[in-house]
C-alpha cells in the first residue's frame, strides 16, 4: 500500500471525473497525467495493467479504473473513495440538468433544439461501430457474432443481457473445444 | 415499488456490460424502455444527448438521467427523482466494484488465463453487434420524426453526424452542440 492520503486521491478522482467529456476512454490521458505523472503513485506499466484489467472486467470503464487504482493504492476504502470522487460531479450535473429540462418540457425552443440533436445522438452510436469491430478483431469468419447479436436484440426484441450471457457461455465451450483439439494433437 | 425496481435492473445492467458506454446503452434501452417502460424512446435518445455532452462516464450519465426520470413519469415528486437517480447510479456501479476488489486481491494474474481470453473472443465482437443494436433500435419516427419534412431534416443530420464522427473524428460535444443549432434553425 501506498502513502496516497484518502482525502487526495478523492480529489484527483473527483477532478478526472469533472473535467472529461465525452466518455470514460476520454478520461485516459487525464488519468495518467494526475495518477502516474503528477502524484507518482502508479508507474506506467502499472497504469496499462490496471487500464487492460478495467477494460476486461464488467462495469463503468472509468468506475473501474477509478476501482482498481483505489485498491491498489489505499485497498477497499480507496476503491470505494475513488469511485464515489468519479462520479460525484457527473450525478450533480445529471441533477440539475434534468430538472431544469423538466421544467423546460414542452417549450417550443427546447423541443426545435432536440429535434436537431436526436437524429445526431443515432449517428453518434452507429460511428463507433466500425471502429470497434475492427480492435474487436472481427474477420469475415467471425463476423456472423455481431450480425447475429444486433438481429437478436432489435430486429427480434431479445434482451442484451442474454446476448452477453450467451456469448460467454460461447466462449467458454469455443476454449473447451479448442484444448480438446490441442489435447489431441 | 420502484425504488427497489431500479436497483434491481441498474445492478443487472452494471455487472452485464463489458464494452464501454455505448455497449451500456443497449443494455440500458432494453431493460428501461422495453421491458419496464420507465421511459420512451424518445426520452432515452434525448437523455443520451444530455449525458453525451456533459462531464462523466456515458453510462453513470445515463444511469443517473434515466433514474430521475423513470420515478418522476411515475408519478413521484422531484425529490424522490432525485433519490431514483442516485440509486439507479450507485446501483450501476455496485457489483462490478465488488467483484473488482475480489479480483484484485485473489486473482491478480487471472486477465492472462486462456479460459478468459477465449470467453472475450466471442464476446468482443458480441459487444459491437450490442452497439450496433443500439442505433438501429432508436431509428423511430420518435427519433427521426413523423412529416416528410421532419425525416428528410432528421436523415440530413444523421448523415452529416455520422461522416464528421467517422471520418473526420470530430468530438461528440461539438456534433451535438452543432445539431442543436440546425434544430434551431430548421424548427424555430
Amino acid at each position: 500500500m501506498s502513502d496516497a492520503k484518502l482525502t487526495t486521491l478523492f480529489w484527483s478522482f473527483l477532478k478526472i471525473g469533472t473535467f472529461t467529456i465525452g466518455g470514460g476512454y476520454a478520461m485516459i490521458p487525464l488519468m495518467e497525467k494526475e495518477l502516474v505523472d503528477r502524484h507518482g503513485w502508479l508507474s506506467k506499466e502499472e497504469f496499462l495493467d490496471l487500464l487492460s484489467l478495467s477494460q476486461a472486467m464488467p462495469g463503468i470503464f472509468a468506475a473501474n479504473m477509478a476501482s482498481s487504482v483505489g485498491q491498489r493504492l489505499r485497498g477497499w476504502q480507496g476503491a470505494v473513495i475513488s469511485v464515489l470522487g468519479n462520479i460525484f460531479m457527473p450525478i450533480l450535473i445529471i441533477l440539475l440538468l434534468a430538472v431544469f429540462f423538466r421544467y423546460f418540457a414542452g417549450n417550443h425552443i427546447v423541443d426545435s433544439i432536440f429535434k436537431g440533436v436526436r437524429p445526431a445522438v443515432v449517428a453518434l452510436i452507429a460511428a463507433p461501430v466500425f471502429k470497434m469491430a475492427k480492435t474487436a478483431g472481427i474477420t469475415w469468419k467471425t463476423l456472423w457474432i455481431p450480425v447475429l447479436a444486433a438481429v437478436l436484440i432489435a430486429c427480434l426484441g431479445v434482451s442484451p443481457i442474454w446476448v452477453v450471457l450467451a456469448a460467454i457461455v460461447g466462449g467458454l465451450i469455443y476454449g473447451m473445444l479448442l484444448r480438446r483439439k490441442e489435447a489431441r494433437q | 415499488m420502484i425504488f427497489w425496481r431500479l436497483f434491481y435492473t441498474f445492478c443487472k445492467i452494471g455487472i452485464f456490460n463489458f464494452g464501454g458506454g455505448y455497449a451500456m446503452l443497449s443494455l440500458i434501452h432494453g431493460e428501461v424502455v422495453e421491458q419496464q417502460h420507465w421511459l420512451t424512446a424518445q426520452e432515452f435518445t434525448d437523455i443520451v444527448a444530455v449525458s453525451q455532452a456533459t462531464p462523466g462516464p456515458l453510462g453513470i450519465n445515463v444511469a443517473t438521467y434515466s433514474g430521475y426520470t423513470a420515478v418522476v413519469n411515475a408519478g413521484y415528486a422531484p425529490w424522490l427523482g432525485v433519490l431514483g437517480a442516485c440509486i439507479a447510479s450507485f446501483a450501476v456501479i455496485l457489483l462490478p466494484l465488488l467483484l473488482m476488489l475480489l479480483v484484485c486481491k485473489f486473482l491478480q494474474k487471472n486477465k492472462d488465463n486462456p479460459l478468459v481470453a477465449n470467453v472475450f473472443k466471442v464476446l468482443r465482437p458480441a459487444v459491437v453487434g450490442l452497439v450496433a443494436a443500439a442505433a438501429i433500435v432508436l431509428v423511430t419516427p420518435e427519433t427521426f420524426g413523423t412529416s416528410p419534412f421532419e425525416v428528410i431534416a432528421s436523415i440530413v443530420i444523421f448523415a452529416a453526424v455520422f461522416i464528421a464522427a467517422f471520418f473526420f473524428r470530430k468530438s461528440p460535444i461539438l456534433l451535438i452542440v452543432c445539431s442543436a443549432i440546425s434544430g434551431l434553425i430548421i424548427y424555430v
